[in-house]
């Protein structure tokens, strides 16, 4: 699957299928600060990735105070 | 690999995400309704917002900012925008586009204020004359801006879209150095004074994860990139640091802050109220001071008689930031 990193932003690609919790594990990524997308909409932490899908990793956490 | 897939708790639809603190799954209308009902919860709790108020909400382009300015339009109030022009290079243009874009399709007021326009000056610049961090500067100089704002328009309140995230990392923050000054002006509302308006941060209740989520699933477009001179900040760490916890031990957060809220900010109120008490008016521009001059008036001074400086210079990590 093709997926999508920010800041900074930046494409990668993992072979197979996957489930939301395993991937981010796998890229050392915390589900409370990463959303993952696909067409436009939100997967829950045990959604399957396709091998073919596209995804975003989107992070929220943001510097301002 | 079978997709069983995550149900929603309360229809058992699709989940489209999962909330760990809650220990649930929720679908997009479950989900919306959940977020409503924790800011409906924070309003009514601290007595936020009545539907006369004149509102106004500081907008920066980011996903906090427009989603409060949407929930609180959707719950039935009236808010204008105030967006400000920090002048932190392709970043502050982008997130100016995405504050202008949310409002024109709404057909919001949004009232814009450029720092290097009206003050002669912008953040990386004054964070080079004034010697301070960018992040110090930036908030100084925002918060100053909001509150004149909000008692120029006459608005009876000004709206931030802190959440939960934001407010467990400042406290963390002032916990481990026991300031105890801020500590006791961390709430979630703060009453209006003489030169200072009634503030709110509706979104206390909220995560980040939440807020952008909100904004994924109402299809509200904001600023995703980091600005690149808070990137590697102190606030980015102690957020870290207590989403590490979250991971081992969720709504770790939520029990942090809120029963702060609950338990410590009482007994801390007396010492707000000294703190108050104490402070001057600025000879200049008539705000709340601790001295002849403000914080603020002193900075547009100093950082309006710099030659411009550009982010590049300023951006954290690079050779040349002091």
């Amino acid at each position: 699957m093709r997926v999508l990193l920010r800041n900074p932003s930046r494409e990668i690609e993992i072979a197979g299928r996957r489930r939301v919790h395993a991937l981010l594990t796998e890229l050392g990524l915390n589900r409370e600060s990463h959303l993952i997308i696909r067409n436009g909409t939100l997967v829950p932490g045990d959604g399957l990735l396709e091998a073919d899908d596209v995804i975003e990793i989107r992070p929220v956490i943001s510097g301002g105070s | 690999m079978p997709d069983v897939g995550s149900k929603c708790r309360v229809c058992k639809q699709p989940a489209i995400i999962d909330l760990p603190r809650h220990n649930a799954n929720f679908c997009a209308e479950h989900f919306l309704e959940l977020c409503r009902r924790q800011v409906v919860k924070a309003i009514d709790q601290f007595d936020m917002l009545t539907k006369d108020d004149r509102i106004l909400v500081a907008v920066s382009g980011g996903k906090d900012s427009l989603a409060v300015w949407d929930m609180l339009l959707e719950l039935g109030y009236h808010a204008d925008g105030l967006y400000i022009g920090l002048g932190i290079g392709d970043y502050s243009d982008i997130s100016g586009d995405y504050a202008r874009a949310f409002a024109a399709a709404r057909g919001l007021k949004l009232i814009e204020i450029k720092l290097r326009d009206e003050y002669g000056y912008d953040i990386p610049t004054a964070a080079r004359a004034t010697r301070r961090v960018p992040c110090s500067a930036c908030g100084l100089s925002k918060r100053h801006l909001f509150d004149k704002a909000a008692l120029d328009g006459g608005y009876t309140v000004l709206v931030t879209g802190h959440n939960l995230d934001d407010e467990a990392a400042v406290l963390l923050g002032n916990t481990l150095r026991w300031e105890i000054g801020y500590l006791a002006r961390q709430l979630p509302v703060l009453p209006a004074r003489d030169g200072l308006p009634k503030k709110v941060k509706p979104l206390v209740r909220l995560t980040e994860r939440e807020t952008a989520a909100w904004c994924v699933v109402r299809g509200i477009d904001y600023l995703v990139d980091e600005c690149p001179m808070a990137a590697g900040n102190r606030h980015l760490g102690h957020k870290e640091t207590l989403n590490a916890i979250e991971a081992q031990s969720p709504g770790s957060k939520a029990a942090f802050y809120l029963n702060f809220l609950e338990r410590m900010a009482p007994l801390l109120a007396a010492h707000a109220e000294q703190e108050r008490d104490a402070l001057q008016t600025c000879n200049q521009c008539g705000a709340p001071s601790g001295g002849e001059l403000c914080a603020f008036c002193r900075l547009v001074v100093t950082s309006s008689q710099h030659e411009p400086v550009p982010v590049e210079l300023i951006m954290r990590g690079g050779r040349n930031r002091r």
